[in-house]
């Protein structure tokens, strides 16, 4: 139909099982290079409320670069230096494994409009079979204590459980980041 | 025939904005994946007011044409869909990435993991991309996918559907969703359209028969607007 302005939004559907060809054909998920001396590389497992791996999910990223700006013309600090080459966007499908993983850098921190810094993180997307719309979270980054602790979204969620769940693990050769869709160790997902 | 959406189903819907709820216990799937644990709501902030100019590189022009990806043409009823993208103000989305995907004629998707037991097209692939013009337009030339069974209840068909897959102008209007055709006779036992209610808000998900699109001789013609959510506005303005 011809929506009329303000008639709402066309609302989500599920993505489905079936959308590698079209969404997956090229790789998204080295937003640079391995041997790039800042490179991170960053990687999970979904999980669904009885525990078991998601072996049908895409996951999207999308962050600011290494100095904290974000490659889009709504971002027009022009003080802070734009990286033409680093998109700040990333795609991962869930392997055979149920495992996505990305290789980026660490974005700087970015301001909330009243100036106030946030915490060096990451948007993610998740869409998969059995999600209707998707779920929106944050990755932040477990060397930043103290710009977690001040951190505005952060700091907003008092239990300290549902708090660490944005909290990526440090594991030496990767960061962690499992996403449990549901149960007793969710993961917590925001509404934008 | 499918029974009517539990009391639970009811109380789990969202009303305010037409968007489904995770939980839809109908659709078995989301029984194990819907997030039970209130939503923390996000401030806007450049995190989000931001997105990728397009998530893809270059467009090729048969990317938008999937009757002329192979050798030879699919079988099938050969349609063409155009639609605008517009914002939750009216506003054209442009030079913004469509990416879409369909099940062939017979209803089976190349995907290894469909065992629908329907034909294969050698001559189609089911997928596309286009980038939307300055007035936010966007038109695909395919063919009209066929319904298939899947697992979800006893008999369950899906609809006959395309699946399309929008950036628009930030992270906030990201969009995942099912163009439909209209006057599907399988729209009432499926739970996945049924899983947005109002009726008003479902039909934001179903195409428009277009004689004006339709070309003599040659495709059917079918319209499809999206609107999605957000504005190209700064986190100054304070909206969300």
């Amino acid at each position: 139909m011809t929506p009329e302005p303000g008639i709402g939004p066309t609302p989500s559907q599920t993505v489905g099982p079936f959308f590698h060809d079209a969404l997956l054909d090229g790789d998204r998920s080295e937003m640079v290079s391995p041997d790039h001396p800042e490179a991170v590389r960053l990687e999970g497992t979904v999980y669904d409320g009885a525990g078991e791996p998601v072996s049908d999910a895409m996951v999207e990223i999308w962050q600011a670069n290494g100095a904290g700006r974000y490659n889009d013309h709504a971002d027009n600090r022009e003080d802070l230096p734009l990286d033409g080459d680093f998109s700040g966007f990333g795609r991962s499908g869930t392997d055979a494994g149920s495992r996505f993983s990305f290789v980026t850098v660490k974005p700087g921190a970015v301001p909330l409009p009243d100036g106030e810094m946030q915490a060096p993180h990451i948007m993610v997307s998740v869409f998969a079979r059995g999600l209707l719309k998707r779920v929106v979270t944050r990755i932040y980054f477990p060397d930043e204590e103290e710009a977690n602790a001040a951190d505005p979204v952060l700091s907003s969620i008092e239990d300290p459980k549902p708090r660490e769940t944005l909290i990526a693990h440090d594991e030496g050769d990767a960061l962690r980041f499992d996403i449990h869709l549901q149960g007793e160790n969710q993961t917590t997902f925001f509404e934008l | 025939m499918r029974q009517q959406p539990t009391d639970e189903t009811a109380s789990l819907r969202p009303e305010e904005n037409g968007q489904p709820p995770y939980l839809y216990p109908d659709y078995v799937a989301t029984r194990l994946r819907a997030p039970k644990q209130p939503l923390i709501i996000l401030p806007r902030t450049l995190s989000d007011t931001t997105g990728p100019a397009y998530g893809r590189g270059p467009i090729g022009e048969l990317d938008s044409d999937l009757t002329r990806q192979h050798a030879g043409e699919p079988l099938g009823e050969r349609i063409i869909v155009t639609g605008r993208v517009l914002d939750g103000d009216g506003r054209p989305v442009r030079s913004s990435l469509i990416e879409i995907w369909q099940a062939n004629a017979a209803g089976r998707y190349t995907h290894h993991l469909d065992r629908h037991p329907a034909p294969l097209d050698p001559n189609f692939s089911g997928a596309g991309r286009c980038l939307t013009d300055d007035e936010g337009r966007y038109t695909f030339v395919t063919v009209k996918p066929g319904a298939y069974p899947w697992k979800n209840h006893h008999n369950a068909w899906r609809p006959a559907h395309i699946h399309f897959s929008l950036f628009g102008s930030s992270f906030r209007s990201r969009l995942i969703t099912q163009m439909y055709f209209p006057g599907d006779p399988l729209f009432e036992q499926d739970p996945i359209f049924q899983s947005v209610r109002p009726s008003e808000a479902q039909k934001r998900m179903i195409a428009t028969f277009d004689l004006e699109t339709t070309e003599p001789e040659w495709a059917l013609g079918y319209e499809f607007d999206i609107v999605l959510e957000g504005r190209d506005a700064t986190p100054m303005e304070g909206r969300r």
